[in-house]
């Protein structure tokens, strides 16, 4: 429970970054990811809120995805040493509004969600549809049919469901809409 | 001013520790596979919010205390939290009753701190509700599948309820700190809420083929800092590594 974040101004009014991200900074965040989904970038995954260079330092804000993602850590002190190795001293916060959502996955996020074999958020209803044997929104990474079933809730970490194909009887993930 | 913001904030946030801890026990206990990740993930949302509720309340303190010395070095009467949370693991069925409970009056709590005039509790709120609201569809799912399950299932569930049933109205009650802050509109006036959280419980008790008990015979104490005999034994586990390695990190 160690608090990486110094002081902590809990205001970022703006829902999209775009533009709030110096260029020059896009490939050095673009090599950082969640360390549990590493096909996901975390400038896809839209944690990333702002990021400039004020005086030959870098100023950073991030947003976790869950309150108690364990991954933000992991990914704060990521950030530091991919700056540290382009030659650049950061200083990271952490903003928790406006809170992150799903919508805020970008597509290719997605499209490298479902390639690695996690099923890509839908709307907020899909899985309540699923939890109360509605329609069948969740479509199967492995042979793609909708013909699933939810299994649990919460599945291998907090931003995860667990599904199963009752085609190919293969369990797999899905990315939980939070909106 | 600022002791009635930080007795308020460890009001609120005492209630998502203990809780958490609860769950956390669980952590390769549960009675299935998909219910203990269920459970622990519960956990971990929960000390998430707590980290957020913490290190803002360290912050108005400002005796330079860190979120981890508030979490773990109160004595037992320095906590804030009310009794239902406490109360210990023992069925699955009481597991669920008192997470269900709490997540139909934590969610509606949560709405109504989104709309707080201080900006941190809003963001927080507006932050955990997104959470509970997967914690209360969880809970609810399991109220109506053990309570219209089997006759076994039917019977434990409703004991359950009707033992937890007494801490449900200390929900709702204003400490002298929680009058202040709703006074100032920072804080959430509880006595709205009331009649839509039981109606939302009876419901679903209903639903769950469950009786709604009648009983009117209510306890309170927790968030006076007055608690069962279950919370020291919380207490001494969750401590211990503080106490007895002090300032230790992983």
């Amino acid at each position: 429970m160690r608090n990486k974040f110094k002081d902590i101004p809990y205001s970022s009014k703006s829902p999209s970054p775009l533009g709030k991200i110096d260029g020059a900074l896009i490939p050095i965040l673009a090599q950082v990811s969640d360390p549990e989904i590493p096909v996901l970038s975390i400038l896809d995954m839209g944690v990333v809120r702002s990021a400039k260079i004020v005086n030959g330092e870098v100023l950073i804000k991030i947003t976790p995805t869950y309150s108690g993602c364990p991954a933000m850590d992991v990914i704060a002190d990521d950030i530091k040493l991919a700056l540290k190795q382009a030659g650049f001293e950061s200083k990271i916060t952490l903003v928790l509004s406006p809170a992150w959502t799903t919508d805020w996955i970008t597509e290719k996020g997605k499209q490298a969600l479902e390639n690695y074999g996690i099923a890509a958020p839908l709307e907020a209803n899909a899985d309540k549809e699923a939890l109360l044997e509605g329609e069948k929104l969740v479509k199967c990474t492995n042979c793609g049919s909708k013909n699933t079933t939810l299994v649990s809730q919460f599945g291998s970490t907090a931003c995860k469901a667990l599904f199963k194909c009752e085609d190919c009887q293969e369990p797999f993930d899905y990315f939980k809409c939070l909106k | 001013m600022k002791e009635n913001l930080y007795n308020y904030i460890l009001g609120i946030a005492d209630n998502c520790l203990i809780l958490g801890q609860r769950l956390g026990e669980l952590c390769g206990h549960g009675p299935s596979l998909e219910t203990d990740i269920g459970c622990t993930n519960i956990a971990l949302d929960l000390l998430g919010q707590v980290r957020s509720y913490y290190q803002y309340a360290a912050q108005v303190e400002g005796a330079g205390k860190t979120e981890d010395d508030i979490a773990m070095l109160r004595p037992e009467r320095g906590y804030f939290n009310t009794l239902l949370v406490e109360q210990p693991n023992t069925d699955f069925a009481y597991i669920m009753a008192r997470q269900f409970l709490f997540d139909a009056y934590h969610y509606m709590f949560l709405q109504e701190l989104k709309n707080s005039k201080d900006e941190t509790l809003a963001a927080i709120a507006n932050k955990s509700i997104k959470e509970v609201s997967y914690h209360l569809r969880f809970s609810t799912d399991w109220i109506i599948r053990l309570g219209d399950g089997t006759e076994e299932s039917h019977e434990r569930m409703q004991a359950a309820v009707n033992s937890l049933w007494t801490y449900t109205d200390e929900l709702f009650h204003q400490t002298e700190a929680d009058k202040v802050m709703i006074s100032q509109g920072v804080g959430v006036e509880t006595a709205n809420l009331k009649e839509a959280y039981y109606g939302k419980v009876s419901e679903v008790l209903e639903k769950a083929t469950l009786s709604v008990p009648e009983s009117k015979y209510f306890q309170k104490g927790g968030k006076q800092g007055i608690h069962t005999e279950h919370m020291g034994y919380l207490l001494a586990d969750m401590q211990y590594m503080q106490r007895a390695y002090p300032n230790m990190e992983w």
